[in-house]
């Protein structure tokens, strides 16, 4: 696992820099979710770049999908692209843009509006069912974006048609663009909510790779999808923005990223030393 | 006097189109039955998918399907799939580019005595303005059926418009192909064009039988494909007639009348463009063809337009 979290550290840098070329981003949410794509992409999921449309790969969609700048890290780093085209990111007429964009290979679905990406993967999750293979397919949603009435539709679809082979993994960071998910609109008590839809809950810290990892790696419960709620720190990883709101989608000043891709290395040279 | 509604030609062409390939899917919102689709549900209860009242799950669902290799055939209330699900359908369809067939059922005032919620006068306006969304609303039963054993060949997003209750014929006989994109001209002529789209084509043809029984000579267009839009039927019928009137069963603004306006606009010395639709307000309510009498989609309100304008204009 100190590898992965060397990876989820590497990815971090990647996506900070992108944001300080670009001068635009989702730094919190990036940070807050790097460890969960870095377990999927790394640890759980059957992908692979070469083959980008192979049937019976994994799926992933993206519902949050502001969170691009860590998504485009982590696919750059699989090889789904090269990783200089990280320095076009929103760039004029790029197809690094600030959403998940099906342009580039291994993005299934293009996504940005909020409440989308469940009922896209319970439909994902179904094709599968009814075409007998046995992939799974997994959507990443942002707490904030619980609030969204379209998350319940699929939810509640989801459990109707017992697709145990669905994950869905929520970022639960506690905070918005406004300010803290419970003061915007309270989402608790969430586990029980997903249970009351007929979910199998797992809770884990959702940046502790190993963590993560054994949570994904569990036998579905039969019958029913599986959600984890994955509890984590918006802006993970670099101390100035970390549970701060203002960083949603704050961009660093030179000073900020120069602290904070010390920050990183300094993380960086602690694992090398473990 | 035509019995059959469209929508039940559409339950019979998916049928016979699904027993042929179990790819093809179609989804309903708790909507089987205003679909006309028990038929299908009896029949191949696998392809058929239930999403209950649920209109951006609908089409969400439909779009992973369709990413995964199926050919979902989305059936709901046109003002609900239109409108509830816009979002899921400019993003989830267009955008990602899945082959979902979109099929708003008892469109325009079909549900004409239940109001506005249950009008659908606004969803050519909002469908044409998404960029990779065909846009199609049959005339009658033959062309109904054409378009359908189309969509079940074609790979690309539509949305399309049926009514709910059965309207007489346009064409006299089976269709052997549907062209999408292409108007049809269901008659020629050299004075004026009359163009229109879904249940108004038939009105339109009942007027122009009227106006040529007063010596003019008439030209109807039938634009089953409201995108992409035949622009040259547009400028020849701006060209060589001398005026153009639209009728549509969708509001004024935004519709067919607008689209062929834009068209029009550009060229010189073109015809006049008269628009004929519902009025901007919440529509009265009533049997459609009450309604289409009530904002002058009838033959006696054309003829007077019609004649006013010649007597006016020579």
């Amino acid at each position: 696992m100190v590898n992965l979290q060397k990876k989820a550290l590497e990815i971090r840098k990647d996506v900070l820099e992108m944001i300080f070329h670009a001068k635009t981003g989702h730094t919190g949410s990036d940070l807050s979710c790097t460890d969960i794509l870095v377990t999927l992409y790394y640890d759980v999921m059957n992908i692979d770049a070469n083959q980008p449309d192979d049937p019976n790969r994994d799926r992933y969609i993206q519902s949050k999908g502001h969170a691009a700048e860590v998504y485009w890290a982590v696919l750059a780093d699989k090889g789904f692209l090269e990783k200089e085209e990280l320095k076009t990111f929103s760039a004029y007429g790029s197809r690094l843009i600030g959403h998940p964009n099906n342009k580039v290979a291994g993005v299934e679905m293009n996504t940005g509006s909020l409440g989308h990406g469940l009922p896209i993967a319970t439909g994902m999750a179904l094709a599968a069912k009814k075409n007998q293979k046995h992939y799974r397919t997994f959507t990443l949603l942002g707490d904030g974006e619980l609030a969204e009435g379209s998350v319940w539709e699929g939810a509640m679809a989801a459990a109707h048609y017992q697709l145990d082979q669905l994950t869905a993994i929520i970022d639960r960071n506690g905070l918005q663009i406004s300010g803290a998910s419970e003061d915007v609109m309270r989402v608790e008590p969430l586990a029980d909510k997903w249970r009351a839809f007929g979910w199998h809950v797992l809770e884990v810290d959702g940046n502790d790779i190993s963590a993560l990892s054994e949570a994904l790696h569990q036998q579905p419960v039969t019958g029913k999808p599986t959600c984890i709620i994955a509890h984590t720190v918006k802006g993970k990883g670099i101390s100035l923005a970390e549970n701060q709101a203002g960083w949603h989608h704050r961009v660093p000043n030179q000073v900020e990223f120069d602290q904070a891709i010390a920050e990183l290395e300094a993380q960086l040279e602690v694992l090398d030393h473990e | 006097m035509n019995k059959i509604a469209n929508r039940q030609i559409m339950c019979e062409t998916l049928l016979e189109q699904a027993k042929k390939n179990n790819d093809l899917l179609v989804l309903t919102s708790d909507s089987r039955g205003s679909a006309s689709l028990l038929p299908f549900a009896e029949q191949l209860p696998t392809q058929l998918i239930e999403t209950g009242i649920a209109e951006q799950n609908i089409v969400g669902m439909a779009a992973g399907l369709a990413h995964s290799g199926k050919r979902p055939f989305v059936a709901s209330p046109a003002c609900f799939l239109s409108m509830r699900s816009i979002e899921q359908i400019k993003v989830d369809v267009a955008y990602s580019n899945t082959n979902v067939k979109l099929i708003g059922i008892s469109g325009g005032v079909s549900y004409g005595a239940l109001g506005m919620s249950h009008h659908s006068l606004q969803d050519i306006a909002v469908t044409r303005a998404i960029p990779n969304l065909e846009v199609i609303i049959p005339a009658d039963r033959f062309e109904t059926k054409a378009v359908f054993n189309y969509l079940a060949e074609s790979d690309k997003p539509a949305y399309v418009r049926l009514g709910r209750n059965p309207v007489e014929d346009c064409y006299s006989e089976e269709l052997t192909s549907f062209e999408v994109g292409k108007a049809v001209t269901m008659q020629d002529g050299r004075d004026l064009t009359l163009i229109a789209t879904g249940e108004t084509v038939r009105v339109a043809l009942d007027a122009a039988l009227a106006l040529e029984q007063q010596g003019l000579s008439v030209r109807v267009l039938n634009i089953h494909t409201i995108k992409p839009l035949d622009q040259q039927a547009i400028i020849k019928a701006a060209q060589e007639t001398k005026l153009v009137m639209t009728l549509e069963e969708h509001s004024i603004y935004s519709g067919l009348g607008a689209a062929v306006a834009e068209v029009i606009s550009a060229i010189p010395q073109s015809a006049p463009v008269k628009i004929l639709g519902i009025a901007d307000e919440p529509a009265i309510t009533g049997k459609t063809k009450e309604i289409f009498e009530h904002y002058g989609l009838s033959v006696e309100n054309i003829k007077q337009i019609v004649t006013d304008y010649f007597r006016k204009n020579g």
